[in-house]
């Protein structure tokens, strides 16, 4: 069985080699983004879930450690910076649209950005969350780095709210949309902004596969709530100590 | 393309840089994007054929990161689910608290902001 051997030799030496993880991360989001738009952009089937579900298999199944295979994929990963700067564009095509709602974009930051931190707060309460979970878990809807450096900050631990930060914007960019239409909310922007206030990035990806007013406004809340968060959190952490 | 992939990655190295200078809290590509919209708003006013043309490079090429946004989740994605085991038994309880809080945080920013606007729309 030489042939077996060979075969055997070529995987030992691909899978050494970031190309292969850089590669099966773009071909399993094609599939992903297949099924997306073959379902009509239909929310739980979302691209990234599905990706992240066919890479994850492959790794456990062949007993790849991350790290080896975030050799590969940290080329994708590194766009994730200029990406969130390209979004400034977007934002600047729809700014007069954003001038008129002033009002009504700073009520729903305040409101709603105190509401994602008060909410966790009070479930994790009631669920019985050790306090370094829950510390953990207060800045979730901000954007990873932020939320990151907030966790930080107030005694969380930062590894800990990357996981559920990510898992807020898979759970917003999944199930939000039945949310908005069971509201039957039907002002894109509104409902762009509802989801890239909740669920970050991952929200606003949703957000502009589906409408780019909508793609917009969840990229601005997307910022907004990261700064809001960044100021809220710390604040209702020293409130919570006094008492 | 190249200018304009030079001038994005040049605005992010520069809100990292004001980010490390002042030390903010808030991400560099975040304060970088805040710069890039200051700068395009600024330049509204020069409407010189390279100026334009420029412009338009940088949005075109926005446009195509942005038609990939989704994909730039996977690599931490499945960092989340390989490393799903430091939740340890609060697992379960974590996701439904993040589900629950996410969505009816996405609801109620939502339905204020619609209701808000439709108020202003009125006058």
């Amino acid at each position: 069985m030489i042939e077996k051997d060979k075969l055997y030799s070529i995987w030992v030496y691909l899978q050494a080699e970031p190309l292969f993880w850089l590669t099966l991360t773009i071909g399993s989001y094609l599939i992903g983004d297949y099924f997306y738009k073959k379902s009509k952009l239909f929310p739980l089937v979302n691209p990234v879930a599905i990706s992240i579900f066919i890479v994850s298999l492959v790794l456990i199944n062949l007993d790849i450690s991350y790290e080896r295979y975030f050799d590969g994929a940290k080329f994708i990963h590194f766009m994730l910076g200029p990406a969130t700067v390209a979004l400034a564009i977007p934002i600047y095509k729809q700014f007069k649209v954003i001038q008129k709602e002033a009002l009504s974009i700073s009520a729903s930051l305040i409101v709603g950005s105190l509401f994602a931190i008060i909410s966790t707060f009070v479930l994790c309460e009631i669920f019985k969350i050790d306090d370094q979970v829950l510390f953990s878990m207060l800045p979730r809807s901000a954007t990873a780095p932020i939320a990151m450096g907030i966790a930080d900050l107030i005694g969380g631990i930062p590894s800990l709210t990357a996981i559920i930060t990510i898992l807020t914007g898979i759970m917003g960019a999944s199930f939000g949309t039945f949310a908005l239409d069971f509201l039957r909310l039907k002002d894109m922007s509104a409902r762009g902004f509802g989801l890239g206030l909740a669920s970050h990035g991952i929200g606003t990806a949703r957000a502009m596969s589906r409408n780019e007013t909508a793609g917009v406004f969840a990229a601005l809340a997307l910022g907004l709530n990261g700064i809001a968060t960044a100021i809220l959190v710390p604040l209702l952490f020293k409130l919570l100590n006094f008492f | 393309m190249l200018r304009a992939i030079f001038i994005i990655f040049f605005f992010q190295l520069l809100g990292e840089a004001i980010k490390k200078f002042f030390e903010m809290r808030i991400p560099g590509p975040v304060l970088g994007l805040i710069l890039l919209l200051v700068v395009l708003i600024f330049l509204k006013r020069f409407k010189t054929a390279a100026i334009t043309n420029l412009k338009d490079d940088v949005i075109n090429t926005s446009n195509y990161i942005l038609n990939y946004l989704s994909l730039l989740f996977v690599p931490i994605g499945v960092g989340v689910v390989m490393h799903l085991s430091y939740l340890e038994n609060n697992l379960f309880k974590v996701l439904i608290i993040v589900f629950i809080s996410t969505i009816l945080t996405i609801g109620l920013t939502a339905f204020l902001m619609e209701k808000i606007n439709k108020r202003i729309n009125k006058k």
